[in-house]
């Protein structure tokens, strides 16, 4: 049986994910311009990573 | 590590704070995706104006002159609000209804800025995007709709919040994103359902707990209403109502002395639960993206046109006021709305999978599930 993985790597994706998001939410509220094109990026990464993960054969 | 009997527990949160809300999330989530995009939408409708193109010119016309113009419109009813959209520099809008203080409005006039000349009335509860906002906000059930979907909206947070103490457990033996899809159709909507679930969250809790926030607007302003604003307005408490305001024109030039770096959101006339009986509230916005988003109430006396008071806005209309961009998400352009729909869509798949992983095992015990974890991924494995 494969042995159990570590906290870090449960949580690692999960925790930089919520970071990013949370980075992309408060971008666009604080700045203009750069921070709108920052918000569309962060919030792009979770969109990207479901459906990268979830689409894939492997 | 979580024991097995802590694991037992927060399932049973998961599973039941999810099951009482899934449904009204759906309706919410479905429902809130066209209204994402309802600037656009009004817009292709033609439910919406845009000021005639002119000359470049400083010129603005009398405020107290559009006024009357709406009152001529509608003899019988009253204005309750001028409204400025910062997008939208070259028009006032103005909010009638049967008297000052009236829940409903009766029209919705724009006006040009430049000119004074009317422009446009705004339809009023009707067509199908109406429809969408009226089930998102209180399934046409009024207020208490409103506080049973910020109920729901509680409930959703919970079950988020369990759904990430559980994802650590069902995840030990397996790299982030794996999906099984070889062995079961319900094993792939499983780890689908944590995959999504996960990679959403803190948007899913976001637009969650902000939409909690919002449907809580009546008692927010009801208690600034009868705080705040009746404070500011105590030293006037004896005096009768004012019948006719004096120039709305001289209380906004007042009320930008006092705020010289900001600009007008609204005005409230007096009578309103917005203003005083005696007083105009002109409710002034900063310039930064931020500040834009907050409100600063001035108090002007009805008659003198004077200021009276400024008090900047208790910190729980500032938690309502910053909560609406976060739930709407039209804070950063369309692009930023195409996101706010993608992850709606996704957050539906991550509803609709838990409630397909309930149908499939609800006559399968928890116990048995967790038993069955690492012997899945042996069979993985092998």
């Amino acid at each position: 049986m494969k042995t159990s993985l570590t906290g870090i790597q449960i949580w690692a994706m999960p925790v930089l994910l919520g970071l990013v998001s949370t980075g992309g939410l408060t971008a666009a509220l604080l700045f203009d311009g750069i921070g709108d094109a920052v918000s569309w990026i962060a919030l792009a990464a979770p969109v990207v990573t479901a459906l990268w993960y979830g689409v894939r054969r492997t | 590590m979580l024991t097995r009997s802590s694991i037992k527990h927060w399932y049973l949160i998961h599973k039941w704070t999810s099951l009482i809300c899934t449904a009204f999330m759906l309706l919410l989530c479905l429902t809130g995706l066209p209204l994402i995009f309802s600037d656009e939408i009004d817009r292709a409708l033609g439910y919406s104006v845009t000021p005639p193109d002119l000359p470049e010119t400083a010129e603005r016309a009398d405020l107290d002159a559009i006024i009357s113009a709406a009152k001529a419109r509608r003899p019988g009813d009253a204005v309750q609000f001028i409204v400025a959209d910062p997008d939208e520099p070259d028009l006032w809008f103005v909010r009638m209804a049967e008297n000052v203080a009236a829940a409903k409005p009766s029209a919705f006039y724009a006006f040009d800025a430049r000119t004074g000349d009317y422009l446009y009335q705004y339809p009023l509860d009707q067509g199908v995007m109406n429809i969408m906002l009226r089930l998102h906000v209180d399934m046409f059930a009024g207020l208490w709709g409103t506080l049973f979907l910020g109920l729901m909206g509680l409930l959703l947070v919970a079950s988020l919040v369990s759904g990430v103490v559980l994802y650590g457990p069902f995840m030990r033996k397996l790299a982030f994103g794996a999906v099984r899809r070889k062995q079961s159709t319900r094993l792939k909507w499983l780890d689908l359902h944590n995959l999504l679930g996960i990679a959403t969250l803190v948007w899913f809790l976001v637009v969650g707990a902000t939409g909690v926030i919002n449907t809580l607007a009546t008692p927010i302003f009801g208690q600034w209403q009868s705080g705040e604003l009746a404070d500011m307005t105590a030293p006037y408490r004896t005096m009768p109502p004012v019948r006719e305001p004096g120039s709305v024109q001289k209380a906004l030039d007042a009320a930008r002395t006092v705020a010289p770096d900001m600009s007008l959101g609204f005005i409230a006339f007096p009578g309103n639960g917005f203003a005083g009986p005696r007083h105009f509230v002109a409710f002034m916005q900063g310039n930064s993206p931020l500040t834009s988003k907050l409100l600063k109430p001035v108090l002007i006396d009805a008659q003198t046109g004077g200021v009276v008071e400024t008090r900047e806005l208790p910190w729980y209309v500032t938690a309502l006021l910053i909560s609406k961009p976060l739930h709407f998400g039209d804070y950063g352009g369309l692009p930023l709305k195409i996101i706010w729909a993608l992850l709606d869509i996704l957050s539906i798949a991550v509803l609709g999978s838990g409630l397909y992983l309930w149908l499939k095992k609800r006559n399968v015990s928890i116990e048995a599930r967790l038993d069955a974890l690492p012997n899945e991924k042996e069979k993985d494995c092998a």
